[in-house]
C-alpha cells in the first residue's frame, strides 16, 4: 500500500494534500457545476435547440466527462503516466469505433460506386 | 556495487543491498502498483463500453421483416432518467468526500460518505430497475427486437458494474468497521473511488448518446 | 526435480496469525509435491505450468491438424465427415492460437520479465496464479464440447449469424463463445499484472530504454491484450446472448448487420496476431545478439518498431474483410494502412540481419531457430504484403494462399521463435541444457517438415484451392501438392517426437547425474537473468541489481580498454549471484485455483442450467472475499502487522498490498510495499 507516500504526505503536513486536489468545498463546487451542466443537457429535452442540439449535448458530455476525470478522479493532479494510460485507451476506443461505425453506416452505399467488384 | 576488475575472488556482479533492506521498494513510475492497475483496468473497460455503446448506436434504428414492438428510444422517460443520472453524479461527489475524509484521518466521516455513496448508487439501480420494468410492461422485452437487446445489454452491463461497485463500497465500510482498513491504507478507498467515478462517467456518456441525442 | 531443492524461503504458518481459518482449510505453506505447484504464486513455476499446458495443447492441436491433413491427402477423402472436418479445423485454430501460442508467450513473459527487470516477482503474485488456473480450466472447458455433442465448428473466427443458434444448433459454438470469454479473463488478468510489473518494478537504474527487448515486446503485448480483449469479449457476449437468451444481435430478420460480428472480431483479431508474434520477436532479439557476440543492432529502433507495430496493428483490421462488402473506401484505406505496417516489421528484419552481420556466430540450436524465424517470417511477410493489395487479395482470400501466409508467420515466425526461447532459457528454468545433437535433429526436421507442409500451399492457393472445404475433387489438379503437404505434416510430428525425446532424455539424465548441472551463465548472456544460478532460485536475486547500462550484465563481463578493444574482465559464472540468501517471499495460496474453478461452473451454467451459474457465482464472490481477507504474505510473528488486504474488484484490480514483514520492524513504517514482495 502507499504507506510510503502517505507517510511522506503526512510528514509534509497538508501542503502536499492541498496541492493534490481540492478541499471539500472545492469538490462541492465542482459538483454544482456538474449539476448545472446536467440541467442544461436535460433542458434540450424541453426546449428546441434546433441544429445546436446534438453538438451542444456532445460538448456538454465531454466537458462533464473531463471534469469528473480530472478533478474527482484526480487525474489532473496525479502522475502523468496515469493520464497517458487512460487517455490512450480512450482515444483508441474512440478512433477504432468511429472507424467501425462510419464504415458500417456511410461507406456501404453502393449508389455512387461504379467499381463493380467492391460494391 | 559492481566491481569490474578481475581479482582472485571476483566480486559478484551485483550487491550487496538486500531487497529486504530497501526502505521503499522501487516504484519506477512513482505511482503505486494498485493505482496503476486500476487505471489500466479502467482503460480496458473503456474499450468494453466503447464496443457496447457503438453496438447500440449501430443497431438502434435497424429494422428487418421480423421487427416489431417499440424501440427503446420510443419509451424513454427523460425526466425520470435525468433524476437518476443526477443521483449517480452526486454519488461521485460523496465518493470524493469519502476519500478526502480518510486521507484526513477521519474514519467515521469516511464510512458515512461511503454509505451515502452506496445508497445513492442503490437509488440509481432502483431507478434502473423501475425503468426497465416499465419498459417491459410497455412492450420492450429483452428479445423484442434488436434495439431492445442492444439497449438492455448496454445498460445491463453498466448496471452490473454499478452493483459490483456498491458491493465494494459496503465491503470497505465493513473493513473500516472491522479495523482492517486504517488511515494508512487510504489509497484503497481512493482506488475503489476511481472505479466508482468511472462507472459514473460511462453513464455520462450513455445518458447523452443513448437517451438525449435523438 | 531441481526446482524443489530450495525451500527455505517459504514461510511457515505460525500460530496466532490472522489468516481466516475455514474449517480444515488452512493456508498452504511448506509444500511438496503437487501442492507446491497448485498453490504456488511464484512466477517461475507459473510460467513453467503455462508452458507445460501449452505443449500439451500443442500436441492436441497437432493431432487435429494431422487429421485434417490426412483427410486432404487424397481427393474426395473419406477419413472425416464434413462436420467432423469443420470441428477439427476450427478447434485446431482455436487450440493453437488461444491455448498454445498465447500461453507459450505468456510462459516466457511470466518466467523472464521479473528476472529481466530485476524484480523478485510480479506485482500481484496471487493474481498471476489466478490467470494460470483460469487458463487451465478454460482449455478443459472448451474441449468438453467434443464429448457433449460436438466441438465448435464455425471456424475460429466464428462468423455470426452462421454461428448463431439458427445455423449452428447444438452446444459446440456455446462452448466456443463462453470458453474464449473465460480464457480472455485469464489473459486480461495476466496482462494487467505484467504491465504494472514492467512499468513499476524495475531495478534501480533500469530505465525503459535499458530494458531487454523481450521485456519491451512483452510490454507491448500486454498493452495490446488489455485493449483488444474487451472488444472480443463484447463480440462473444453478443453471440452468447443471442444463442442462450434469444437476443437479436445477429438476427438478420430483425435487422442485424452481419458485418458487426466481423468488425468486432477483427478489431480484436488483428492486434491478436501481433500479440502472437511479438513475443517471438522479443525472444529472437535476445538470442541473436548472444550468439553473434554483438549487441542488437539499433536497439531503440527495434523497440520503437515493436511499439509501432502494436500501435499500427489497430488500423488494419478490415484487411480481413476485403471481400465482405465494406465498400471501396474502406477497402482502399485499409489496404494502404496494411501496406504501411510492413515497414516497422521490415525494419526489425533488417536490424536482426545487421546484428548478425560481422558477428562471431555460433550455430547453437537456439540460434538456428532464431535465424529460421528471420527467414521464415520474411517469407510469410512477403505473402502478407501481397494480401494487402486488395485487388490481389480478392483472388487470394479464402484460398490456401492465405493458409500458407499465416502458417509461415505463425509457425515459421512465432513458433520457431518460441522454440529458440525454449532451448535458450531451458538451463535457466530447469538447471540443465537440452541436448544439442537431438536439438539439431528437431530443428532440421521441423524446418524441412514445416516448409514441406506449407510451402506448397502457396501454389495450391494460387491454383484456386479453397479453404475450409473437407474435400477437393480429382479434377481440380490439387492432388500432388496436397499429398506433399500431408507428408510434411507427419515430418513435423516426427520432429516434435524428437523434441519430446530430447526433453525426457536430458531430464532423466539430469536426475541421474549423467547430464551436467548448467552454470548460471551457460551462453555468456547479456541480460540480468544470467546473473543468477541455474535453475533460478525461488527468490530470484540475492541482492538488488543496480543497473547502469543496457545489457548491463554483459558490461560487467566485458569492457573496452584504452585502445577501444573489448576485453573480458570477468567470467559470468564467477560473478553471478550464488542464490544463498533468503529474502521474504509472497506466500502460496489456494484462493487462485478455487476462484478459477468458479468460471467453468458459470460457463456450464450459461449453456445448460442457470442454477449452476448461480452456484458458480456464489463460489466466485465467496472466493473473492476469502482472497481479499487473506494477507498476501503470511505474517511471521503475531499480527501486529497490518497485513489485511482490502476487497478488490473482480480479481483483476485486487488492491492487494503484498508486503514482506521484516521481523521486529514497526508495522506502519515497514508497510510501504506497493504490491511488490519487497522490503
Amino acid at each position: 500500500m502507499s504507506t510510503a507516500t502517505d507517510t511522506a504526505a503526512n510528514a509534509h503536513g497538508h501542503d502536499e494534500h492541498e496541492s493534490h486536489g481540492l478541499s471539500d468545498l472545492g469538490y462541492i463546487g465542482i459538483a454544482i457545476i456538474l449539476a448545472i451542466l446536467t440541467a442544461v443537457e436535460v433542458s434540450t429535452y424541453f426546449f428546441d435547440f434546433g441544429a445546436l442540439e446534438v453538438p451542444s449535448l456532445l460538448i456538454l458530455m465531454v466537458v462533464k466527462f473531463w471534469i469528473v476525470v480530472a478533478y474527482f478522479m484526480h487525474l489532473k493532479f496525479d502522475s502523468k503516466i496515469l493520464s497517458w494510460v487512460f487517455v490512450a485507451a480512450l482515444v483508441l476506443a474512440l478512433a477504432v469505433f468511429a472507424a467501425m461505425g462510419t464504415s458500417m453506416v456511410f461507406w456501404q452505399d453502393p449508389a455512387g460506386c461504379d467499381i463493380g467488384e467492391f460494391c | 556495487m559492481a566491481d569490474s576488475t578481475t581479482a582472485d575472488a571476483p566480486e559478484l556482479a551485483y550487491g550487496p543491498t538486500h531487497y529486504d533492506e530497501l526502505e521503499h521498494p522501487p516504484l519506477s513510475t512513482g505511482v503505486s502498483n494498485e493505482k496503476l492497475t486500476m487505471w489500466s483496468f479502467l482503460g480496458s473497460d473503456c474499450l468494453l463500453f466503447g464496443a457496447l455503446i457503438s453496438t447500440y448506436l449501430l443497431l438502434r434504428n435497424r429494422t428487418g421483416p421480423d421487427t416489431h414492438g417499440p424501440t427503446a428510444a420510443d419509451l424513454f422517460d427523460i425526466p425520470f432518467t435525468s433524476v437518476s443520472s443526477f443521483v449517480l453524479l452526486m454519488s461521485s461527489l460523496t465518493m470524493v468526500l469519502a476519500v478526502a475524509a480518510i486521507v484526513e484521518g477521519n474514519l467515521e466521516r469516511c464510512k458515512l460518505w461511503l454509505l451515502t455513496t452506496a445508497a445513492l448508487g442503490s437509488i440509481f439501480i432502483a431507478g434502473q430497475v423501475y425503468e426497465f420494468t416499465t419498459f417491459y410492461r410497455e412492450g420492450l422485452g429483452y428479445t423484442t427486437n434488436i434495439s431492445s437487446s442492444a439497449f438492455y445489454t448496454l445498460t445491463g452491463f453498466h448496471g452490473v458494474h454499478v452493483s459490483l461497485g456498491i458491493v465494494m463500497l459496503v465491503s470497505l465500510v465493513a473493513l473500516i468497521q472491522r479495523g482492517s482498513l486504517t488511515v494508512d491504507r487510504a489509497e484503497t478507498v481512493e482506488i475503489i473511488g476511481l472505479y466508482w467515478h468511472f462507472v459514473d462517467i460511462v453513464w455520462i456518456v450513455i445518458f447523452a448518446v443513448v437517451y438525449l441525442i435523438p | 526435480m531441481a526446482l524443489t531443492e530450495e525451500r527455505p524461503e517459504v514461510l511457515e504458518l505460525e500460530s496466532g496469525d490472522s489468516a481466516p481459518d475455514i474449517g480444515a482449510f488452512r493456508r498452504p505453506t511448506h509444500a511438496t509435491g503437487w501442492k507446491e505447484w497448485v498453490f504456488t504464486v511464484d512466477h517461475k513455476k507459473i510460467g513453467i505450468m503455462y508452458g507445460t499446458l501449452a505443449m500439451f495443447w500443442f500436441f492436441v492441436g497437432g493431432v487435429e491438424a494431422l487429421l485434417v491433413r490426412t483427410q486432404l491427402f487424397r481427393p474426395n477423402g473419406t477419413v472425416l465427415t464434413a462436420d467432423q472436418y469443420n470441428q477439427l479445423f476450427t478447434m485446431h485454430a482455436v487450440t493453437m492460437v488461444f491455448f498454445v501460442v498465447m500461453p507459450l508467450a505468456n510462459a516466457f513473459a511470466n518466467y523472464l520479465v521479473p528476472l529481466q527487470v530485476g524484480a523478485r516477482d510480479v506485482a500481484f503474485p496471487r493474481l498471476n496464479a489466478l490467470g494460470l488456473w483460469i487458463f487451465a480450466f478454460a482449455g478443459i472447458f472448451i474441449n468438453i464440447s467434443w464429448f457433449v455433442g460436438g466441438a465448435p465448428n464455425g471456424g475460429w473466427f466464428a462468423y455470426a449469424p452462421n454461428t448463431g443458434s439458427l445455423y449452428s444448433a447444438g452446444s459446440g459454438m456455446d462452448f466456443y463463445a463462453v470458453g474464449l470469454q473465460i480464457a480472455g479473463i485469464a489473459s486480461l488478468v495476466g496482462a494487467i499484472n505484467l504491465t504494472v510489473t514492467i512499468l513499476n518494478m524495475r531495478a534501480p537504474g533500469m530505465t525503459l530504454l535499458r530494458m531487454p527487448v523481450f521485456t519491451w515486446m512483452a510490454l507491448v503485448v500486454q498493452i495490446l491484450l488489455v485493449t483488444a480483449l474487451p472488444v472480443i469479449t463484447v463480440a462473444l457476449v453478443l453471440l452468447t446472448f443471442d444463442r442462450s437468451f434469444d437476443a437479436n444481435f445477429f438476427n438478420v430478420a430483425m435487422g442485424a448487420d452481419p458485418l458487426l460480428w466481423q468488425h468486432l472480431f477483427w478489431i480484436f483479431g488483428h492486434p491478436e496476431v501481433y500479440i502472437l508474434v511479438l513475443p517471438a520477436f522479443g525472444i529472437v532479439s535476445e538470442v541473436l545478439p548472444v550468439f553473434s557476440r554483438k549487441p542488437l543492432f539499433g536497439y531503440p529502433v527495434v523497440v520503437l518498431s515493436g511499439a509501432a507495430i502494436g500501435f499500427m496493428g489497430w488500423g488494419v483490421w478490415v484487411h480481413h474483410m476485403f471481400t465482405s462488402g465494406v465498400g471501396p473506401v474502406g477497402v482502399a484505406a485499409f489496404s494502404a494502412t496494411t501496406m504501411f505496417i510492413a515497414v516497422p516489421t521490415g525494419v526489425k528484419i533488417l536490424n536482426w540481419i545487421f546484428t548478425m552481420w560481422g558477428g562471431r556466430i555460433t550455430f547453437t540450436v537456439p540460434m538456428m531457430f532464431g535465424i529460421s524465424l528471420v527467414s521464415m517470417f520474411t517469407i510469410g511477410g512477403l505473402s502478407g504484403v501481397m494480401h494487402s493489395v486488395a485487388a490481389g487479395d480478392t483472388q487470394q482470400t479464402d484460398t490456401y494462399f492465405i493458409v500458407a501466409h499465416f502458417h509461415y508467420v505463425l509457425f515459421g515466425g512465432a513458433l520457431m521463435g518460441l522454440f529458440a526461447g525454449m532451448y535458450f532459457w531451458w538451463p535457466k528454468a530447469f538447471g540443465y541444457q537440452l541436448n544439442e545433437r537431438l536439438g539439431r535433429w528437431h530443428f532440421w526436421l521441423v524446418l524441412i517438415g514445416f516448409n514441406t507442409t506449407f510451402g506448397p500451399m502457396h501454389i495450391l492457393g494460387l491454383q484456386g484451392m479453397a479453404r475450409r472445404h473437407s474435400q477437393y475433387g480429382p479434377e481440380d489438379g490439387f492432388d500432388f501438392w496436397n499429398a506433399v503437404a500431408t507428408i510434411g505434416a507427419f515430418v513435423i510430428l516426427i520432429a516434435m517426437l524428437v523434441f519430446a525425446y530430447n526433453i525426457l532424455k536430458t531430464w532423466s539424465g539430469y536426475r541421474r547425474g549423467t547430464v551436467p548441472q548448467a552454470p548460471p551463465d551457460p551462453w555468456d548472456g547479456r541480460t540480468l537473468e544470467w546473473a543468477i544460478p541455474s535453475p533460478a532460485p525461488e527468490h530470484n536475486f540475492d541482492y538488488v541489481p543496480v543497473v547502469t547500462d543496457l545489457d548491463d550484465f554483459w558490461h560487467k563481463k566485458y569492457q573496452r580498454d584504452e585502445s577501444g578493444k573489448l576485453r573480458k574482465v570477468a567470467d559470468g559464472n564467477a560473478i553471478a549471484q550464488k542464490g544463498d540468501q533468503h529474502p521474504h517471499l509472497p506466500s502460496p495460496s489456494y484462493w487462485p485455483i478455487v476462484l478459477a474453478a468458479a468460471f467453468p461452473l458459470i460457463g456450464l451454467g450459461i449453456i445448460y442450467n442457470l442454477w449452476m451459474a448461480g452456484i458458480g457465482l456464489v463460489l466466485l464472490l465467496g472466493s473473492m472475499y476469502g482472497w481479499s481477507l487473506e494477507p498476501p504474505t503470511d505474517p511471521n510473528a503475531g499480527h501486529d502487522h497490518d497485513h489485511h488486504s482490502d476487497d478488490g474488484d473482480d480479481g483483476d484490480g485486487a488492491a492487494v498490498a503484498s508486503e514482506a514483514p521484516s521481523e521486529g520492524d514497526d508495522a506502519a513504517e515497514a508497510d510501504s510495499t506497493e504490491g511488490a514482495p519487497v522490503g
